[in-house]
């Protein structure tokens, strides 16, 4: 009567799939993408391209060789989403190479050595972004202003095939700082909060993102109008964004409070650099977080306070990618050890007290 | 009144707009009635007729045996043509002692005790002891008896009985009905249940998707002030006892109690209407209210049911199916049983009869886990389903339980969401049954060690009393050594 073996219950789904989940992760992620390749033009979209791209390839590859079958899995968008996240953090005129590598950097070091998608440990996007960084620190940190799409002055679409998988850039005709590099480099050299401030970009250009960086981290709004998105469909819930952010601003705030000359505020931290792609994107990646609202509340503000120490006394600007992944190891000891109060029991495991009215 | 919120849950789609307008209608008699000696928690009942006797409608065919237990009755008048095997309304598939009866349908009843006294004049005692002989168990589907229940005043103090007409499984109509059709006499069986269990409070829990109920239940209890009606959120398991109580009061039962442990009791209203029926008319469980229901089945509905009529029957009176149903399930489609065959009788449990379409089930190929935490957040019990299935599958039990698999309740929630199709209450239901496979043996091989020691023990004893005998036959001037030891032997 009843088709195929007899399973438990329930027999009726909430419709959700993994690919589902993906694809919302990606249709978020659409908005500050479309910016960043607005931005920085022809260049960034090769870049974005290619990086999917490989990630693809490697993902069919590890597949096939390790014996799954290649289409459900490649059709979930696991690797896809991880390529994606990694371009948006790449400097948009990087060449094709560093694309290709991180890519399959992303999926067979950063997932599929650990088994393939559920199992990895860290994030394949920052793995694979933390690769590149420490092995090509020329290509990883060359920032250039923004060259908006058909702009005058922009580079054409044959122009940006030879910048993306020619030659590369001229890069000392073009580059510009980060806001983070540009504060953390002038810092170093002995200048002060005050004189810095007059050249670095106001709230208002960081929350539009008008400025250098990579390819999707400029605009502020763009990407929090994406984590809102995620939030309202349940992919993600409140707590990591909330708990980093808050964290970072709360740490940046009260050292600013105490030497306003060298350490800036917490808008600062919040708008520039990663924070925001990494509060509502990357840290919430839902393999590499834990699984209760307590611990992601304890796995967010370990993210914001590690951002917030890298980025002030350690030798690179940003980071984002160092924090989520030394959180990341720590997500299984999270686990562990937090977990909800069971229905009935005290946060211990005992059984609740019984009414004394029972005799 | 005042509600609490309870964590997790999930809203799945309720369907129950296939049957809810649907007036409960009278099954005509079939052809055989197959009437399980086991319907219920408990020892299964033993037979008191024959192959052959002739019994009236009501008389009783198999009397209750053990503390927990409840005795079985005949739907109608007849013969028995048999006592024998019969397959059991479980997944299982498997025979149990059913006996099966030819309806004459003259419908001759056999002599029936009424009481029309006003609830609050009646002995508790007296309603527990003709609840237990009216056969009733606890209709929501989980048949533990409800005498048991009602006699719970003699070992907790009692202040309040919920009267749960949540109904929260999708397409499951058959309460709903029930509380439109009868309330007044809900209301009564509910206040000659509270009589018995000593309490004044009575709350009636309603989920807000079935107003019409509510409104029947509110005009029934309008005249009495300790009748309360709750609107409850529509929210999957809000029919959890322990849940529901948990909504009404804001207090949770402690792991491995009972609802009693708070000083509540919580029965079923289709159980209140039993009762009612059971104590007013002297009328034994006999019949059942059934939702027929389900995209594969032609004219779904809800029937009132003699306890033993064949699924089969009942479907074919439902016009049969439209298609062939991806699944076949008793209950609703969150806890429901598969049924392996539709030859199989309806019992006193079963609150629904599902065929369901590919598209309403929606199953799909397991996918590994991502970790993404929806199961966490739709367990109700605040249990970690991920890491409960990966122990298990991977036969770590300690480990299963370690994250709560013994404070599961199979609700569900957990695989409904899943977005990887991960069959999560299999994993449970496995790792629970191995469980108390492994309990069951530990236990056996303790009283296998115990039993022989005390042998042992027991040989060392005579092996001393018979030496200590003989030194004092040598004392005594026994003269040959060889004749004791030929002794001995």
């Amino acid at each position: 009567m009843t088709s195929g073996i007899l399973v438990s219950g329930p027999y009726a789904h909430s419709n959700s799939s993994t690919a589902r989940t993906m694809g919302l992760v990606m249709l978020a992620l659409l908005p500050t993408t479309g910016y960043g390749v607005y931005l920085f033009g022809w260049p960034a979209l090769f870049l974005l391209i290619v990086t999917l791209l490989s990630t693809a390839g490697a993902e069919a590859l590890c597949l096939r060789l390790a014996g799954k079958p290649v289409r459900p899995f490649l059709m979930d968008g696991s690797a896809v989403l991880s390529g994606w996240l990694l371009a948006l953090t790449l400097p948009p005129w990087a060449p094709w190479w560093i694309g290709v590598s991180g890519g399959v950097i992303a999926i067979v070091i950063g997932k599929q050595v650990f088994g393939g998608i559920g199992q990895n440990l860290f994030n394949p996007a920052m793995v694979a972004r933390v690769v590149l960084l420490i092995s090509f620190p020329l290509e990883m940190t060359t920032f250039l202003a923004p060259h908006p799409l058909l702009a005058i002055g922009s580079p054409g679409f044959l122009d940006s095939l030879g910048i993306t998988f020619g030659a590369g850039l001229q890069a000392d005709a073009i580059s510009s700082a980060t806001v983070l590099g540009g504060v953390k480099t002038a810092l170093i050299s002995g200048l002060e909060l005050p004189a810095i401030n007059a050249s670095v970009p106001d709230w208002h250009t960081m929350a539009i993102g008008t400025l250098s960086g990579s390819l999707g981290e400029t605009s502020s709004l763009l990407i929090v109008a994406g984590g809102v998105f995620l939030l309202a469909t349940r992919v993600i819930s409140w707590h990591i964004p909330v708990a980093m952010t808050g964290t970072l601003m709360l740490l940046s705030a009260g050292f600013h409070l105490l030497d306003p000359l060298h350490y800036p505020g917490a808008m600062h931290h919040l708008l520039a650099g990663a924070t925001l792609l990494g509060a509502f994107f990357i840290a919430t990646d839902l393999v590499t977080s834990p699984v209760t609202s307590l611990g992601q509340l304890l796995f967010g503000a370990g993210c914001g306070a590690l951002v917030y120490v890298i980025r002030t006394w350690a030798g690179y600007p940003e980071g984002m990618a160092f924090a989520i992944m030394l959180m990341n190891a720590l997500t299984p000891l999270i686990d562990h050890y937090l977990k909800p109060r069971v229905y009935g029991r005290d946060r211990k495991g005992n059984p609740i007290i019984k009414a004394a009215i029972q005799d | 009144m005042k509600l609490f919120r309870i964590s997790g849950g999930v809203h799945p789609h309720d369907r129950k707009g296939l049957t809810a307008t649907l007036a409960i209608e009278d099954v005509p008699l079939p052809p055989l009635l197959h009437i399980p000696l086991q319907q219920h928690i408990g020892s299964p009942a033993a037979p008191l007729v024959h192959r052959g006797q002739l019994v009236r409608k009501g008389q009783l065919l198999a009397h209750s045996q053990g503390m927990i237990s409840a005795p079985v009755h005949a739907p109608t008048s007849g013969r028995i043509v048999g006592i024998g095997n019969y397959p059991a309304h479980h997944p299982s598939g498997l025979s149990v002692r059913t006996i099966t009866l030819k309806p004459d349908g003259k419908e001759r009843w056999c002599d029936l005790e009424t009481v029309t006294v006003d609830a609050g004049m009646l002995d508790p005692e007296e309603i527990a002891t003709r609840v237990a002989a009216a056969g009733i168990v606890g209709l929501g589907g989980a048949t533990f008896p409800s005498s048991v229940k009602l006699n719970l005043r003699n070992r907790y103090k009692l202040h309040m009985l919920v009267i749960n007409g949540a109904e929260c499984e999708p397409y499951l109509t058959c309460d709903d009905r029930l509380m439109q059709e009868s309330a007044e006499h809900i209301i009564d069986g509910a206040r000659i249940m509270a009589r018995a269990l000593g309490v004044e409070n009575i709350v009636i829990g309603i989920e807000n998707n079935k107003p019409r109920a509510q409104a029947a239940m509110q005009q029934a209890a309008r005249m009495y002030d300790t009748i309360r009606i709750a609107r409850l959120p529509a929210r999957y398991p809000m029919g959890s006892e322990k849940h529901l109580v948990q909504t009404l009061t804001g207090r949770e039962t402690p792991a491995r109690g009972l609802t009693a442990d708070i000083g509540i009791v919580v029965h079923n209203v289709a159980t209140a209407l039993a009762v009612h029926t059971a104590i007013r008319h002297g009328t034994p469980l006999i019949s059942r209210v059934v939702t027929v229901s389900g995209n594969a089945v032609r004219r779904p509905g809800n029937l009132r049911v003699p306890i033993g009529t064949t699924v089969a029957y009942l479907l074919d009176y439902c016009g049969g199916f439209t298609e062939v149903p991806a699944r076949l399930i008793s209950g609703g489609p969150m806890m429901g049983q598969p049924l392996p065959d539709t030859r199989v009788p309806i019992v006193k449990g079963s609150n629904g009869i599902l065929a369901l379409t590919a598209s309403e089930v929606h199953s799909g190929p397991a996918m590994p886990c991502i970790r993404c935490a929806s199961c966490v957040t739709a367990c109700p019990c605040g249990l970690v389903p991920l890491e409960m299935a990966n122990h298990a599958r991977a036969g770590d039990l300690d480990g299963a339980v370690r994250f709560g698999l013994m404070d599961c309740i199979s609700c569900g929630s957990c695989a409904y969401v899943c977005p990887a199709h991960i069959p999560l209450v299999q994993y449970f239901n496995y790792a629970k049954g191995e469980l108390t496979a492994r309990q069951r043996t530990e236990h056996k091989q303790k009283e296998t060690r115990r039993l022989a020691e005390l042998r042992n023990e027991r040989l060392e004893r005579q092996k001393q009393a018979k030496r200590a005998a003989l030194s004092q036959r040598k004392q005594t001037g026994e003269q040959s050594a060889a004749t004791a030891e030929a002794a001995e032997a």
